[in-house]
């Protein structure tokens, strides 16, 4: 049966080499021309503990990490028991002979892959035995791994050419194994590939990318999961004149630091997840009524407290919008593709520069370290803003009232003329501490008022004169869509609307809101943030939640939301 | 209110520490700025939270930039703002509840980056804005507005912490003095790492030790403070440490220490450190 569309997870305990496996696939795949995302799974612990992580493979673009699994490649026991629901009808399990068996008669197979590799001459090559059993079953090319094998392994060693050729070996091993067995879950359709350079990236180097492109030259940050890898990206790669980057010795030092480089000029951002952000809270505030441009990434897991340090949730929002006391209402910018994430850290950093403030990308574990391959973006589109500048003898004052018609007043850089005070009191025009209320009450209406600087994210919308509209945010885009799609090709009457932008929401996505449809919004959580928010505002919107841990899967959402709709709709 | 903004709505109180500390900060400003043919505007002052926060905005003449931030977080906004432009001259005016208390997490970072920033701390033993609490410095058994039966807490040992945690300029000194206090200031603008003028400035509502510190003939009491001895070698830890062993507070630089600051060992690394311009470091993600 022709597939244009499998998903393959390899589970079993972490540092089993999972990831690389599934990386493996991804990448051969991505390089035959199909679109590829992995999507991983583990505890929080080093070594051991359950752990998957899997490829979808498609020939048009991938939205999400599915329904069910195609292929499941179970390691041990408890990795068959505990995610062999998941296959799909049709599929077919590889598991592990040298730990388990199975009892015969059912669509599994075992297979020794240390036993085969070895057979090679290279023990190490395990996983390309596995991979050969997996390929055989989608009928994947061969010379395409053959060629991801020889890419991997010309390292310009002495000995390359050997491990290559047990490699290639191991994969021919696992394609008879395979093949004994007489099973096959499809035949993958010919890739077209995009014509069109492609990256392979996960969602925290996208948007740490991105934020460079925009002219990001300033970072401070701590390590905590899911954020941790934007803090080594950052290390490895924000060098160069004018740059500086520097892991600091908590998050509360990170924001106040990235405060007192944003103050003395810098394009600065940090990278936390929850625990970290609520530390950022006081900082925030300060950024906020001192009006000092930064940019705070929150890769969002699971909360309250520790909470889930390695699941995705989204459950950060209301305290990603109103982080701190007072009156404060964030810009939020969420991606929720690796595509988006990229642009979002452009457009924060952007944004921070442009209204003199502090900037929220909220991004999530589900996005976080999961690899896609996307467009190489053209840096020559992205646009790279700097603050308004104060001028020799400019007479504008810092905290001059301002209220939207003439471009926001230049914010004065140390060294230069304009000297005022960047003050977390309430302020006069030079930053001088006041009670007074026509201060609060011009101050106050600055801030707000500056909001309606921020444009230009991206946003979709379709189907508008529906009924029912459905409105994802975040990472729980790519699942909605696929339930839209296949809602719509069911004679669904739904729309679709998406803003990557949440504060302030683009006016053209207003308008649907107020159009006063039911707007049907899927969010990782518990409470409903999203639809919450919207109603606050005076929308008609209602949640699909789920606060698993995990993604949704798009077939639940057809059916959750067919269920709302009244509509007999199939999954 | 201050000379410059009539509108400026906060006052200490008469015979307050802080303004000996706010004359002698103004002058080292501007002897500093002479002195490196510097604009006032390339300095930053950094305040904490409290009394002494306020000198930010009271001092005269040519402003300097400012930040009034949060209670606490001096030490970070001042990393940031310095290594955001290692140029700028950079300030942090505290006192010690502020740089002690909440913000005591960030002393031993600081001294280990040795982060080319001044600190100049005014102690008062007390919180004075809230109104009289017990602060780290506050001496033990003191009845206070929160230790209304005594303080059970030690106080701490400021010079010997700062020493102990690898500060490279420690000073200390009172208020009294602006013109000797400006220059031990000036000096800790001058050196290169991480400095601390820790001053004794008295709180003359809730914490008034001007007598305790200089003494008072007419009620016989000898002061705590005193002079330190000619023969000290401020290089030298040994003496320091020596001379923190002895009770009372010492007048003057009590130790000072040459060495690679933050921003040296950062352009060391700069040298080595790759450079990939925007779209190498995109080309590096390419499918091939």
């Amino acid at each position: 049966m022709d597939k244009h569309d499998f998903v393959i997870r390899f589970a079993g305990e972490g540092g089993q080499g999972l990831v690389t496996s599934a990386d493996a696939l991804a990448r051969a795949a991505a390089h035959a021309g199909y679109y590829v995302q992995t999507h991983s799974t583990f505890p929080s612990q080093i070594m051991g503990g359950p752990a998957s992580s899997q490829v979808r493979i498609s020939t048009t673009p991938v939205l999400s990490s599915g329904d069910g699994v195609d292929v499941l490649v179970a390691l041990n026991q408890y990795a068959y028991d505990h995610h062999n629901e998941d296959l799909n009808p049709g599929g077919v399990t590889v598991y592990n002979a040298e730990e388990y068996d199975l009892p015969e008669g059912g669509k599994y197979f075992g297979i020794k892959a240390d036993e085969l590799a070895k057979s090679t001459g290279n023990a190490r090559a395990a996983n390309m035995v596995t991979i050969g059993a997996v390929a055989y079953l989608i009928d994947f090319k061969l010379e395409e791994i053959d060629v991801f094998i020889t890419q991997r392994f010309t390292r310009g060693r002495p000995g390359d050419d050997e491990i290559i050729e047990a490699n290639i070996k191991a994969v021919r091993l696992g394609v008879d194994v395979a093949k004994s067995t007489g099973f096959t879950v499809g035949q993958l359709q010919p890739a077209v590939a995009p014509d069109y350079q492609q990256i392979i990236i996960t969602g925290n180097a996208a948007l740490s990318m991105g934020a460079v492109a925009a002219g990001l030259n300033f970072y401070a940050g701590y390590p905590i999961s899911p954020a941790t890898t934007v803090l080594v990206w950052m290390e490895n790669n924000l060098w160069g004149e004018g740059r500086f980057v520097h892991q600091v010795a908590s998050e509360i030092e990170a924001i106040n630091a990235i405060l007192g480089a944003g103050f003395a000029g810098k394009k600065a951002m940090t990278a936390t997840a929850g625990p970290g952000f609520s530390l950022m809270s006081e900082g925030l505030g300060l950024a906020w009524m001192a009006e000092i441009p930064l940019v705070v990434a929150n890769v969002q897991r699971g909360g309250p407290a520790t909470g889930l340090p390695t699941k995705s949730e989204q459950s950060d929002l209301y305290t990603c919008m109103h982080p701190a006391h007072g009156d404060i209402k964030m810009p939020v910018l969420a991606p929720g593709t690796i595509e988006e994430c990229f642009y979002a850290g452009a457009l924060a950093t952007n944004w921070a520069e442009r209204y003199q403030g502090p900037v929220i990308l909220i991004s999530e574990f589900g996005l976080a370290e999961r690899g896609e391959n996307i467009r190489r973006p053209d840096l020559s589109e992205i646009s790279t803003e700097s603050r308004t500048a104060v001028s020799e003898g400019d007479t504008g004052k810092r905290y001059d009232s301002w209220d939207g018609s003439t471009p926001l007043p230049g914010m004065p850089i140390p060294g230069g003329s304009g000297a005022y005070v960047a003050n977390g009191s309430e302020h006069d025009e030079i930053g001088d501490t006041t009670h007074l209320p026509r201060h609060h009450v011009r101050l106050m209406e600055r801030r707000f008022k500056k909001l309606g600087l921020l444009d230009g994210a991206h946003y979709e919308i379709e189907n508008a004169d529906a009924d029912c509209i459905i409105m994802p945010w975040g990472s729980s885009k790519g699942p909605a869509r696929e339930a839209y799609d296949r809602l719509r090709e069911q004679g669904e009457n739904v729309g679709w609307l998406y803003s990557v932008a949440l504060n302030p929401l683009p006016e053209e996505v207003k308008t649907v809101l107020k159009s006063g449809k039911k707007i049907i919004v899927p969010e990782l959580n518990y409470l409903g943030q999203w639809s919450s928010l919207l109603r606050m505002e005076g929308y008609n919107a209602e949640s699909i939640t789920q606060y698993t841990g995990l993604p949704f899967r798009p077939a639940g959402l057809v059916a959750r939301i067919g269920e709302l709709i009244g509509a007999g709709v199939t999954a | 209110m201050s000379k410059r903004n009539p509108e400026y709505d906060f006052a200490w109180c008469p015979g307050c520490g802080d303004f000996g500390v706010r004359r002698a900060l103004q002058v080292a400003l501007e002897a500093y700025s002479a002195e490196h043919e510097e604009l006032q505007a390339n300095n930053v002052v950094v305040a904490g939270i409290g009394c002494s926060g306020n000198m930010v905005h009271l001092v005269e003449g040519d402003q300097p930039f400012g930040i009034h931030g949060i209670h606490g977080r001096t030490l970070p906004i001042a990393f940031g703002v310095k290594q955001g432009n290692p140029k700028l001259n950079t300030v942090i005016v505290a006192g010690d509840g502020d740089f002690l208390s909440i913000g005591g997490e960030h002393l031993g970072p600081a001294a280990n980056r040795n982060v080319n920033v001044t600190a100049v701390v005014m102690d008062n033993g007390v919180y004075g804005l809230t109104k009289g609490q017990s602060s780290p410095t506050t001496e033990f058994g003191k009845v206070t507005t929160s230790t209304p039966f005594g303080k059970i807490e030690n106080p701490v040992s400021t010079l010997k912490l700062y020493m102990s945690i690898g500060v490279t300029y420690i000073a200390s000194y009172y208020s009294s003095k602006p013109r000797v206090l400006a220059t031990l200031i000036q000096e800790a603008m001058n050196h290169e790492g991480f400095s601390i003028v820790h001053v004794q400035s008295p709180c003359t509502t809730y914490n008034d030790t001007y007598d305790i510190l200089k003494g008072n003939a007419k009620q016989g009491i000898k002061g705590v403070a005193f002079d330190i001895p000619e023969d000290h070698d401020p290089t030298s830890a040994e003496d320091a440490n020596d001379l923190l062993s002895r009770p009372g507070v010492p007048l003057g630089v009590i130790f000072k220490k040459e060495g690679k600051t933050l921003q040296d060992r950062y352009e060391d690394l700069q040298a080595k450190a790759p450079k990939r311009t925007n779209d190498q470091l995109l080309d590096s993600y390419l499918l091939r």
